[in-house]
């Protein structure tokens, strides 16, 4: 359930990219940020290691415009993919309203996304988060990769509540504003029923 | 709805700028915030200019929650208050119930001592406060809630796709 704040007539989404290391979580919101209007994005906070490895989480904060008279503001983080990070990766999904799940497509990080996947269904289960309820994308990345697997395969072993796929390049744009914008309207649709969840 | 969800109405919120501006003065504070466990600014008060408020609020709930999990890792419920020391400016950062973060930053105008008293002081007004508006978030009869649900309810798809217009 997003955050909502009738005095200043806000409502606020934290959406969560997760997946296996170097599986291009923060090149989506890197793109995002590069490619947003000044007054729609925030500054983008990375907390990484020298080695430019998300150590923390990254935060990219967007205030895209008002709906129904209230302000919409979206927090996007990213978790830190390698498996030692679960600590992080826990308190990070904490209160989020969506997730995007960034499967690697490369033949050899098939089982890191299947590995992954089980994590994050775990940690949501720990912050008391039902997976097969929250707003919730798939995205296939680097698909302009040669040992790219096709992507009915990575469907078959990755799909699992009939969610949202996308197939992308992130570091060019391709598939990242459908991910966000799914996730967007997954979460706001949840307003409409008019009860919190 | 998890204990974690939160609905901030003007009565509370009106309510929570007042503490904050009083806190604010009496310990010769900065800046003053309050925010949520998952890193939603939720009030504040002084000014902080070139600060992204968003980011601020996000480290801060991210500091106390690596702070907690290492406090259960010794064998402690967990850390009450956080202290970074910097050369001029100095952050507090101290838990208000179970969903709260209050956060100070201050000078040399101000002391370590004086703002630890201000802020032991101030924390169980902002507890009632807050206990008010979960209980009211809870609620089944929140007519609030009510109207902002009817609101939503029309939400159409292309009001989303409009959302993002050409901003992205």
């Amino acid at each position: 359930m997003p955050f909502i704040n009738y005095a200043a007539r806000e409502i606020t989404c934290k959406l969560v990219y997760y997946g296996p290391g170097l599986c291009g979580k923060t090149t989506n919101l890197q793109w995002i940020y590069e490619n947003t209007q000044k007054e729609a994005k925030g500054k983008m906070v990375t907390l990484a290691t020298e080695a430019e490895r998300t150590l923390f989480f990254d935060l990219l904060p967007l205030s895209l415009g008002t709906i129904r008279g209230f302000a919409a503001r979206f927090q996007l983080y990213t978790v830190p993919g390698q498996i030692f990070y679960d600590a992080s990766r826990k308190l990070i999904l904490k209160g989020a309203d969506g997730v995007a799940f960034v499967a690697d497509s490369q033949a050899a990080r098939h089982e890191a996304n299947l590995e992954s996947l089980r994590n994050l269904q775990q940690n949501l289960a720990e912050n008391s988060i039902d997976f097969q309820t929250i707003p919730y994308v798939l995205q296939l990345n680097k698909r302009d990769l040669p040992t790219a697997m096709p992507a009915e395969e990575m469907i078959a072993a990755l799909r699992t509540r009939n969610e949202a796929v996308f197939e992308a390049v992130a570091v060019n744009g391709t598939g990242v504003v459908e991910t966000l914008k799914s996730m967007v309207k997954q979460s706001l649709a949840r307003l409409r029923s008019g009860t919190p969840a | 709805m998890s204990a974690t969800d939160l609905i901030l109405h003007e009565e509370e919120f009106r309510k929570v700028v007042g503490l904050g501006e009083r806190l604010r003065h009496d310990a010769n504070a900065r800046y003053v915030a309050l925010i949520d466990r998952n890193g939603q600014p939720i009030a504040s008060s002084g000014e902080l200019p070139d600060v992204d408020k968003t980011a601020l609020a996000s480290l801060v709930a991210g500091n106390v929650a690596a702070t907690e999990t290492l406090a259960k890792m010794v064998g402690e419920q967990s850390f009450s208050s956080l202290y970074h020391e910097g050369e001029k400016d100095h952050l507090h950062m101290s838990a208000v119930g179970p969903i709260g973060i209050l956060v100070v930053l201050f000078d040399e105008r101000s002391s370590l001592g004086l703002v630890r008293l201000r802020v032991r002081q101030m924390t169980p007004d902002l507890e009632d406060v807050f206990n008010e508006m979960v209980e009211r978030s809870r609620s089944a009869e929140n007519p609030e809630l009510e109207e902002f649900g009817a609101a939503m309810a029309e939400i159409t798809d292309e009001d989303i796709d409009s959302l993002f217009g050409d901003r992205i």
